[in-house]
């Protein structure tokens, strides 16, 4: 469903993109992993037409590459940045009805889904955004995301800085998504949630994919954990 | 005299008392800070979320003021009042989207210059449309009388329509930016402007609508204040400054902190003028005499006398001390 060829990207005269190319396919949860600084936050703005990038990016079979960032998220791509970007002054039900593309369109997900998933957050609805917890603020900018109905959801370092019980949390919540049918690219640093769930796994050294795989694979391939994994 | 310590010669000989005085000021400075919260309440939504700082915004507010002159003598006061803030909001739009959206391909340096720019071009647009001098442009006569005498001191049913106009403006602003779904989306802008396009707002329109609005409120200040303040091609250039030192206090970005520091400069210019307090004794306590020639100056110094630079004064220490102003939540 969403095809990368030969991507590239710059900052300036720094080269942090050099040549990826991957595939993600319906329904697959897919994990690109790398140590901080290889690029791959880069790799998913420049699918999101949030950075400068020369290559193709297809979804569906439609070239997206060159399109504004509102236009490639109404093809149905959805994108939660590492940062979390919440609405500090919005309340957390306001940030998740920002998600909707358009009022009232109906999706997959609808609010009570979401906080049914996460009670949580229907406890904390009427509280700005910006005094939310590290946890509550990464859940709430993944369902925020959902909210828009993506058909891929994009979903950068989300276990960054969490507790053990909240990584546990994220990943169930990763798991339920990939249920509804929505395709996942996860970035991730670690090893531990993206190899449990993942249907192929991708390992990003210096602005290159040196590893394409399943989890076993990667497992068994200690070579590449150790040079560009493991710390 | 007694009861007019610290007052000007001119309003003490009136025979006016402090109090009167104080009210008044309070009624012209809240008067002129709303009109100056028209102008900055636009300027600090365009730059927290462009991240332009609209040199030419003051310009809007001179078109504001042309143009309701031109349409009150065609169609009358209130059809002015509409067309004339909407004209400049299509314009102010119009540049945004041709304009500005070009010029930020090479980066803030090049929108600042180009606001610059834009500043003088309609400067001489309109001098070569309108002239040089004065224009006019007068207060309409259904509101061209004594409302009401309060305290001894008349208040004009105009200045009293202006200032309820703009307190209404300020209750609708807030109400669009806090209760309506366009308003949420415009504060999401202010904070991460690419995460709201990411979730698949049109960000590029919704830059172009606020440029617009904020173009409109700024000559909805002209409509309103061209009439008494004075329409003149360099009226922009005047306010242009003092709009500057508002958001600076107020705090980039902040709209409570606009609507307060446009109050606060708006009292204290018309307060430090009526009362024209005098320095000499406070110069006294540090042992300056009038012997000497700056001794002299100093000494006879009054706040009346330095009302015009006393917004830009504490725009300075603003900056020293407190450099996110009163509300804001990024330094300048
Ligand atoms: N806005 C930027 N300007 C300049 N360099 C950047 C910028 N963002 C990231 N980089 C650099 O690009 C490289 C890749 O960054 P990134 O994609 O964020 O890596 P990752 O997400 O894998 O940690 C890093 O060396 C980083 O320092
Ligand atoms: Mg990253």
């Amino acid at each position: 469903m969403l095809n990368v060829t030969n991507l590239h990207a710059y900052y300036g005269k720094s080269h942090v993109l050099q040549g990826v190319s991957f595939a993600i396919g319906e329904g697959e949860i897919v994990s690109l992993l790398g140590r901080n600084g290889v690029g791959r936050s880069t790799t998913i703005k420049a699918i999101m037409g949030l950075v400068e990038h020369r290559g193709s990016v297809q979804f569906r079979g439609q070239e997206i590459s060159g399109l504004l960032t509102h236009e490639i998220a109404r093809k149905g791509l959805g994108y939660v940045p590492e940062n979390r970007d919440i609405f500090p002054t919005l309340t957390a039900r306001q940030n998740l009805l920002l998600g909707e593309k358009s009022v009232g369109k109906g999706g997959r997900w609808s609010v009570d889904d979401l906080y049914t998933l996460f009670p949580n957050l229907r406890e904390r609805a009427d509280v700005p955004g910006g005094v939310l917890s590290g946890g509550e603020q990464q859940m709430l900018t993944i369902c925020r995301t959902l909210m828009g109905d993506p058909d891929l959801i994009m979903i950068d370092e989300p276990t960054e800085g969490l507790a053990p019980m909240l990584v546990e949390q994220v990943s169930k919540l990763l798991e339920a998504i990939a249920r509804r049918g929505v395709s996942i690219l996860l970035v991730e640093q670690k090893l531990t949630i993206a190899l449990k769930i993942s249907k192929s796994v991708l390992v990003m050294g210096h602005g290159q994919l040196v590893f394409q795989g399943t989890p076993d694979q990667l497992l068994a391939n200690e070579q590449i954990r150790q040079e560009w994994l493991e710390v | 005299m007694a009861g007019c310590v610290g007052l000007s010669a001119a309003l003490c000989q009136e025979g006016v008392s402090v109090v009167q005085v104080l009210l008044f000021s309070l009624f012209n400075g809240l008067l002129y800070g709303m009109l100056l919260f028209m102008l900055s309440s636009g300027l600090t939504l365009i730059f927290s979320m462009m991240g332009v700082l609209n040199f030419a915004h003051a310009s809007f507010f001179m078109l504001g003021a042309y143009f309701a002159y031109e349409i009150s003598r065609l169609i009358g006061f209130w059809p002015a009042l509409f067309f004339a803030p909407l004209g400049a909001a299509v314009i102010g739009a119009v540049i945004e989207r041709y304009g500005l959206r070009t010029v930020h391909k090479f980066g803030h340096v090049a929108e600042l210059l180009f606001t610059f720019g834009l500043a003088f071009v309609i400067e001489e647009l309109v001098q070569m449309i309108w002239g040089k001098t004065n224009k006019p442009y007068l207060i309409p006569s259904s509101m061209d009388f004594t409302l009401f005498t309060w305290q001894g001191l008349d208040y004009s049913a105009y200045r009293v329509f202006m200032l309820l106009t703009s307190v209404g403006i300020f209750v609708a602003l807030y109400w669009l930016l806090t209760r309506t779904r366009v308003g949420l989306i415009i504060q999401a802008a202010l904070s991460h402007p690419q995460m709201v396009g990411a979730l698949g707002h049109n960000v590029p329109r919704i830059f172009m609508y606020t440029f617009g609005f904020g173009c409109g409120l700024a000559a909805i200040g002209g409509v309103l204040g061209g009439n008494v303040l004075g329409t003149e091609p360099a009226m922009a250039i005047q306010l242009g400054p003092i709009v500057f030192v508002v958001i600076v206090i107020g705090g980039l970005g902040s709209l409570g902190g606009a609507l307060i520091a446009s109050i606060f400069i708006g009292i204290l210019t018309n307060a430090a003028v009526s009362y024209d307090v005098p320095f000499g004794p406070f110069f006294a306590l540090f042992g300056v005499s009038s012997a000497t020639d700056i001794g002299n100056d100093l000494v006879r110094m009054t706040s009346g006398s330095v009302s015009s630079v006393l917004p830009y004064l504490i725009m300075v220490l603003m900056l020293i001390l407190r450099p996110r102003g009163l509300f804001g939540n990024r330094d300048v």
